[in-house]
């Protein structure tokens, strides 16, 4: 105990005369180093938001001929009006909202649902069951948008936001089967057996007995799949074969090509629109996402 | 005995809707697309059968094997960046920062959950040098260097990627080792330390074989991911200039929805699944190899 506490007091280690003067002072230095790494680490991590906010609220010429350090010489919160509603960002992020919010309900649904069969219910096949939804993670979904493409074309989907929300929902299940599989295991088949006995059919149980105990593990898996939806590019762009369809991401990166390329305080609002509301709900549930993150259930 | 838990018909309700849907968007397209391989056209003028035509094209396509390179070439550096910056991380949060550290660890975590489309205009705006330039360059200015182009050749705009990714992603990696790292018994540290190990030759010794399982699986995560890059690129660089920085994912991307060559893009996909099941094998393979040993 004695040795461990050594090191640990050598800064306010004065009254320890034993404590050679150089090593105390060299690891009194390690500790500055440290210090500095920390705080250049968290300029790197934050000062591009900052300086992407401040940007956000410049006027054109202001941002054309004032150094790229300077604070905004008029706040020009019209940018983010003008992002909205010129920019259209109000309506991507409304797509967003309606491809998103069903894909999630029906990915945490399903995947709920197959994972409580593939570990509590007790029939042949559901390892093999389990390993084929297994290979849906490694398989690139470059593999699956040409054959959609085409499904969505023949029967009439193609125009609306249903590709998005289908594509979303196939893609998002492996993931969620496989991690509320592993949330079940540590439910005890006794407590459902119980439940049962007491007269409730199984399905019941799942409904009002397993759901609730995992809660957390549905907000976690919740949680991930959301931001692994909402930030999504690739199916997006896909599927959204006009401008009145597109996700907030789409429309981010034709943004530049529509009305930001010489706009570009709305540009930076829009992209701060997206960070930022972003960040919003992740903050909002951070302590949640951290919880569920370091419980264990994405390690190997 | 366990009856109740062996109802079939309670089995086809839970599992069935799941099931079909994983088939008809994942299982069906995936054979499919294998299908798509051997023709040519697109769903609007429709396919004709062309053997093994596309297979050959793969072979001989220069642009193929730019993109095939340029895809491992990312994989790897960004692999390899984001699991040692996370490791360096996790190792400042647990050793350095100790319970001061969940506000670092919050901080360092935001880049990991924007999304990578507004990231990568923001990274384009922090390296930009026309028509204004941005922080990094008038940083270089400054500090009485000129100006640099980033984006100006497929080199420099490469570094550009891999700096963003590595920014964006090492705060996730961070927090999973982190959690691999609380799982080192405190009693082990406690021993070796009154051993007189300490430092870096406490990390060397015994944290970095304890950690070892948790950094393994941060790979095969990490490779998976970084084999399919799009988003970053696309957002970035656009595969540009020219087509300097464009990967097997964007390549499959162009050629079947600029050029509308479905049969031609299937092929390409193919190929980035293959390489996709390779590399995990292989990351697999010397894992369960170390594991053995040790």
């Amino acid at each position: 105990m004695a040795i461990d506490t050594l090191p640990k007091t050598t800064g306010t280690g004065r009254g320890r005369p034993k404590q050679p003067p150089l090593r105390a002072a060299r690891k009194a230095g390690g500790r500055l180093w440290l210090r500095l790494a920390v705080a250049l680490l968290l300029v790197i991590e934050v000062y591009p938001l900052i300086w992407m906010f401040l940007t956000s609220l410049k006027s054109n010429g202001d941002y054309l001929d004032n150094s790229t350090w300077s604070l905004p010489t008029t706040w020009e919160w019209g940018n983010y009006t003008e992002a909205w509603t010129t920019g259209n960002i109000g309506l991507y992020v409304k797509n967003s909202l309606l491809a998103v919010v069903p894909a999630l309900a029906l990915i945490l649904l399903l995947g709920t649902a197959a994972g409580f069969a593939l570990q509590i219910m007790v029939w042949k096949g559901r390892g093999l069951t389990l390993l084929v939804f297994l290979a849906g993670m490694m398989i690139p979904p470059q593999m699956i948008l040409l054959p959609l493409f085409t499904l969505y074309f023949q029967t009439g989907l193609s125009g609306t936001l249903w590709p998005l929300i289908l594509t979303y929902t196939g893609t998002g299940l492996p993931l969620t089967v496989f991690m509320m599989a592993t949330y079940y295991r540590t439910v005890p088949r006794e407590l459902l057996e119980a439940a049962t006995v007491a007269g409730a059919g199984i399905l019941r149980a799942f409904w009002t007995i397993s759901l609730p105990v995992v809660r957390n593990a549905l907000l976690t898996v919740g949680l991930v799949q959301f931001f692994f939806i909402w930030n999504d590019l690739l199916i997006a762009l896909t599927f959204t074969n006009s401008q009145d369809l597109r996700t907030i991401q789409v429309g981010l990166l034709n943004f530049t090509g529509d009305f930001g390329a010489t706009q570009y305080g709305p540009l930076f609002a829009a992209i701060c629109i997206n960070v930022f509301g972003t960040l919003l709900i992740y903050l909002f549930l951070n302590q949640k996402v951290m919880k569920g993150l370091t419980s264990g259930a994405v390690k190997g | 005995m366990h009856r109740v838990l062996g109802d079939r018909r309670a089995i086809l309700i839970l599992l069935g809707p799941a099931l079909l849907v994983y088939t008809l968007i994942m299982l069906v397209p995936m054979v499919w697309s294998l299908g798509y391989s051997f023709t040519k056209g697109n769903s609007i003028e429709g396919f004709t059968g062309s053997g093994l035509d596309n297979f050959t094209r793969l072979l001989d396509d220069p642009a193929v094997h730019e993109a095939l390179w340029f895809t491992l070439k990312y994989a790897v550096i960004v692999t390899a960046g984001q699991v040692v910056a996370g490791y360096l991380l996790a190792l400042l949060y647990v050793f350095f920062l100790k319970k001061a550290s969940a506000l670092v660890r919050t901080l360092v975590f935001f880049p990991v959950i924007l999304p990578t489309v507004a990231v990568g205009l923001l990274f384009q705006k922090l390296f930009q040098v026309a028509p204004q330039p941005g922080p990094v360059n008038s940083l270089l200015n400054a500090i009485g260097l000129e100006s640099i182009d980033f984006f100006g050749n497929a080199g420099s705009a490469f570094w550009v990627l891999i700096i963003m990714d590595i920014w964006r992603s090492m705060g996730f990696y961070a927090v999973l080792l982190f959690a691999g790292l609380m799982d080192i018994p405190d009693e082990v540290l406690e021993s070796a330390r009154l051993d007189g190990a300490s430092g870096p030759r406490l990390i060397r010794h015994i944290v970095l074989p304890l950690s070892l399982p948790v950094l393994l699986s941060s790979l095969i995560f990490s490779v998976n991911g970084t084999l399919k890059v799009f988003d970053s690129v696309v957002a970035l660089t656009n595969g540009g200039p020219g087509t300097g920085t464009t990967p097997l994912t964007l390549y499959m991307f162009q050629s079947s929805f600029t050029y509308s060559e479905y049969g031609y893009g299937s092929t390409i996909a193919l190929l980035l699944t293959v390489v996709c099941l390779l590399v995990s094998l292989a990351v697999y393979r010397v894992s369960r190899r170390d594991n053995t040993e040790s």
